[in-house]
């Protein structure tokens, strides 16, 4: 571990955050999941800002370990975290780069749409396989393995598989 | 009375208790699905009553931590309202409680988020997007149950039945009600009730249920007055920090 002295840029903090993953899906990182929304610098010190996706998202605590783990092997020793709900996290902030992923992951991404996510009831999206393409979906579940995801199964590849549900 | 903490309280009492009656569910759920389903709800609410119990901890200013608001508090302590203390019974039973919980909980975090007080705000903001899905799921299967065979029909129009008298409370207001509205923290229950009417008078329409018509109604729970669930409830939430005090894990 470098000790180093001057100050970093706010793009040298954001690049060692590219090493940090969601712990569950580790194909993502933190910045593709757009939850990272701040990076101060100052003599104190890196204070890096983040947003939960889900208010009872469990791998919050993990997170906010591995950010402080990561700064510190790049020179940045006690590093603070801080945590913001508003503006509150949504699937809009997730980075294209990230979409893809999601995709090659198998997990299908949030279908972009102007439905009012706030209804009360919602028409049936046409969400792609992720193993076939195929649009012949149908949702079995508004509730996951995870808080982010929906079940869906394929009815062409008879896949079952994760659909990241718009926020 | 510090009325913001005890306002606070309330919201944070009702999310942890019905969150902690959805977890007892976990591994009992009728189909795999509607196990990961419920217990969904239960990390949603749990989330929430933790960000409520960080303020709450942090507004009374006396060293106590979200923890000790959740273990180391006594029936009497407890300001959630009576219905999500109720028993989950069968599933039928349980989507009811959830469905007439939800159809307040979605109103009053959308009026919420425009309270003076910041950090209540940004908590309903973030709980607003999570209830959504709440009242949705539920909403689903009142549908399905009301409308389906008549054996489900049967068991979700008896559970109806024996919940409404717990419905009127979400809406009688405390005095820190009344002292956070008048401060423009809190939120208009009245503004609340209109809403909650029409959802419910809707959902029942559609799913062929009878909207009971008894006016007798229990109330008590804003005010630590329980029916007898609630100990049995913390019994077993707060057995561990009470025989290890201060474990962690
Ligand atoms: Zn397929």
């Amino acid at each position: 571990m470098a000790v180093i002295s001057s100050l970093p840029t706010k793009d040298e903090i954001l690049g060692i955050l590219e090493s940090v993953c969601d712990p569950e899906i580790p194909v993502l990182t933190i910045i593709d999941l757009g939850i990272v929304r701040g990076v101060n610098i100052d003599e104190a010190g890196v204070e890096v800002v983040i947003t939960p996706t889900y208010s009872g998202c469990p791998a919050m605590n993990t997170i906010e370990i591995n950010i402080r783990a990561a700064l510190e092997d790049h020179g940045y020793p006690n590093a603070r975290v801080k945590t913001i709900l508003s503006p509150a996290w949504t699937t809009d902030w997730l980075s294209d780069a990230g979409r893809e992923k999601l995709r090659e992951y198998g997990i299908a991404p949030p279908v972009r749409s102007s439905q009012d996510k706030l209804a009360l009831f919602q028409t049936e999206r046409k969400v792609p396989c992720p193993n076939c393409g195929s649009t012949a979906t149908e949702m079995v579940s508004q509730f996951g393995s995870t808080a982010c995801k929906s079940l869906y199964r394929c009815t062409s590849c008879l896949e079952p598989f994760d659909y990241f549900k718009c926020h | 009375m510090n009325h913001l903490l005890n306002y606070t309280l309330q919201i944070a009492d009702n999310a942890l208790i019905l969150g902690h009656r959805l977890s007892e569910w976990c591994g009992h759920g009728p189909i795999l699905e509607q196990d990961i389903a419920l217990t969904n709800l239960s990390l949603d609410l749990v989330g929430q009553a933790r960000s409520l119990y960080q303020y709450a901890a942090k507004v009374e200013g006396h060293g106590r931590t979200e923890d000790d608001m959740a273990y180391l508090r006594d029936e009497m302590d407890f300001k959630n309202v009576l219905l999500v203390e109720q028993k989950n019974g069968d599933f039928g039973r349980t989507i009811v409680r959830q469905f007439l919980f939800d159809a307040y909980h979605l109103p009053f975090y959308e009026a919420l988020q425009r309270s003076h007080d910041e950090t209540l705000a940004a908590i309903a903001e973030k709980s607003l997007k999570e209830v959504t899905y709440h009242l949705r799921y539920s909403s689903e299967w009142m549908i399905r149950l009301g409308d389906g065979t008549e054996e489900s029909h049967r068991r979700v129009q008896t559970a109806l039945d024996e919940l409404w008298r717990y419905t009127a409370e979400l809406f009688q207001p405390s005095a820190t009600d009344e002292a956070m509205l008048a401060e423009g923290i809190g939120v208009d229950l009245g503004a609340v009730k209109s809403r909650w009417e029409s959802t419910v008078a809707e959902i029942l329409r559609v799913a062929t249920l009878q909207q009971p018509d008894s006016n007798w109604m229990q109330n008590g729970g804003k005010a630590g007055r329980h029916t007898e669930h609630l100990g049995y409830i913390l019994a077993e939430m707060q057995y561990l920090q009470r025989v290890h005090p201060g474990a962690e894990w």
